[in-house]
């Protein structure tokens, strides 16, 4: 199994160093920095709703405690933009943490909706504390700047990202194939089997969501940044659904399905928009054609499909 | 000195008591059984004794510390292990990684580490791996070595489950009707392996309705009805035992 699954590692890492040189125009590089960025986000997701088993509605809160971290501490106070993008991921861990274990004292629905709950709670605050964000109107966001070498062109910022992203999926790879990773898709299996071999499940849950919150927020950061302005619909529902949509589609518990999730969903928009109104309807339409041939998500189905296993 | 001692074991479900102040000692390095008609309170019993439930009143010492009301994760750092009689089976990982699964208290579970693929970690899994296998060859599933459990049939997965708890290096291991839905032949394979086990210096605590397999196998046996202790001593004194034919083997013979 693992072999293979290290084979994919060195198409994504081609995959991202060729692109730059094919695609024609900085359109094309804006849109593959935002699915990059998804990507992470998605893959970290992926972790805690496929490896896991459990689930956030409320992922884009985390992704707006980081994104406005990096706005309001910079801005207000004169924050390092790196020392902001740190506290706001050492805040969302915190905040992660702290909420975790009464939340996964639940399962199933009661799980989804104390998430969503969360995920609502933050985007609310975001809105109204207008005179730090700007409320619903957002605010601008400072350039990012590390010793006085300052990201603005998005040749840059591409070069960041697939950084992020080529280490991001290699973590995730090595964290699946892990006494670690074991635990967690154990937990997913069977709760009370992985119990009595010694897991603390409850443990394990509360760190796989603060991690895959703690990925979100930083990723929050940089989106922030690279299109330096933030408003409240990054940490609203709509986005955490997105997000978790990107999971299902791509594939639960799939490395690659994350990321291919992530690219179609990010690109799908971007296509229909040629539809002129339509765009909500067709995109509605793909995402139920999906999910009624491939119920397992893309990767896996496909993967099956062709004795591959993944 | 005994490996485990119960004694006044109850708990009860809102008004049904499932187990009724139930003692008995467990003796180590022997094959102790548990049987009883459906419903008698034995994976119950099992429940309790493994931290899934927590007793109602009564007491459980494992080498004289208690252990009631204690979380199954505690439990395993002392080296109790078992079975299900429903499998339990992590349907999404391949059969060597649920065996390997039973060594999670053995290894180092640092996340960090893990993300970072530092050698120490792979090294160490790379043993495992071999040791799982291994087991996987013990209970006899040498041709699943490279599969997944959800390919695999009934009957090897219930040696799944036994090659998992073992991978715990357990020293007393419980097992939840492990013949339960199998043939025959696979039924005399698992008796061959529990004597196995309990050869390897495990104690084994054993449900089972098998009655060969149980008198084959018991050094001691503890009969259940209504989920309260009927009869305990060795085969011969329960197959003798008048409340017993009456309550159980009465109604098989």
């Amino acid at each position: 199994m693992h072999k293979r699954a290290y084979t994919g590692l060195y198409i994504v890492i081609a995959v991202l160093a060729v692109l730059p040189f094919v695609l024609p125009n900085s359109f094309y590089v804006d849109l593959a920095i935002r699915m990059a960025i998804n990507a992470i986000i998605v893959l970290g997701l992926n972790l805690l709703i496929g490896f896991a088993g459990q689930i956030s509605l409320g992922h884009a809160g985390f992704l707006g405690i980081g994104a406005y971290a990096s706005a309001v501490l910079p801005s207000h106070f004169g924050w390092n933009p790196v020392l902001a993008m740190l506290a706001g991921a050492l805040a969302t861990g915190a905040l992660a943490a702290l909420v975790a274990r009464p939340i996964f004292k639940l399962k199933g629905n009661y799980l989804a909706m104390a998430t969503l709950g969360l995920g609502i709670i933050i985007n609310i605050t975001v809105r109204n504390e207008a005179q730090w964000t700007g409320g619903p109107d957002g605010m601008p966001v400072p350039a990012f700047g590390l010793f006085g070498f300052e990201l603005t062109s998005d040749k840059h910022w591409y070069w960041v990202v697939a950084a992020l992203l080529t280490v991001s999926v290699w973590a995730s790879l090595n964290l699946i194939d892990s006494p670690f990773g074991r635990a967690l898709r154990a937990l997913h299996g069977s709760e009370v089997a992985s119990r009595v071999v010694g897991v603390d499940v409850v443990r394990y849950k509360v760190a796989i969501f603060v991690l895959s919150a703690v990925f979100a927020s930083l990723m929050g950061s940089i989106t922030a940044h690279y299109v330096g302005f933030v408003t409240p619909n990054l940490a609203d529902f709509f986005h955490s659904i997105e997000l978790v949509t990107m999971v299902v589609i791509g594939g639960m518990a799939s490395v690659y399905g994350s990321l291919i999730g992530a690219v179609l969903l990010t690109a799908l928009p971007q296509a229909l928009a040629t539809f002129e109104g339509w765009e909500t309807v067709a995109f509605g339409a793909i995402l139920m054609v999906c999910m009624i041939f491939l119920p397992k998500g893309l990767v896996p189905t496909l993967a099956a499909k062709f004795g591959k296993g993944d | 000195m005994a490996l485990l001692d119960v004694t006044q074991l109850s708990i009860h479900f809102g008004g049904v008591k499932a187990v009724q102040e139930v003692s008995f000692s467990i003796d180590p390095g022997i094959v102790y059984s548990v049987i009883g008609p459906n419903g008698a309170g034995k994976t119950t019993l099992f429940n309790l004794i493994t931290g899934v439930y927590k007793p109602t009143s009564g007491e459980i010492r494992l080498d004289g510390e208690s252990i009631a009301g204690k979380s199954p994760d505690e439990l395993a750092r002392r080296g109790v292990a078992r079975t299900f009689q429903n499998l339990q089976i992590c349907m999404n990982m391949s059969a060597v990684e649920n065996v390997m699964v039973g060594a999670h208290l053995r290894l180092d579970r640092n996340l960090i580490k893990a993300a970072l693929r530092l050698p120490s970690i792979t090294r160490r899994d790379a043993e495992l791996r071999a040791e799982a296998s291994e087991l996987m060859r013990f209970v006899g599933l040498d041709q699943y070595l490279e599969a997944r459990a959800d390919s695999m049939p009934y009957g090897a997965l219930k040696r799944l489950e036994i090659a998992r708890a073992l991978a715990m290096k357990p020293r007393v291991i419980f097992l939840d009707e492990p013949a339960a839905g199998l043939n025959p032949k696979e039924t005399i394979e698992v008796d061959h392996l529990v004597r196995k086990v309990a050869d390897s210096g495990i104690t084994v605590v054993l449900v089972e309705h098998d009655m060969k397999m149980v008198m084959n196998l018991s050094d001691r046996i503890l009969v259940l009805d209504y989920g309260k202790k009927l009869a305990e001593g060795t085969g011969e004194e329960i197959r003798r035992n008048p409340d017993v034919i009456a309550a159980y083997l009465g109604a098989h013979a």
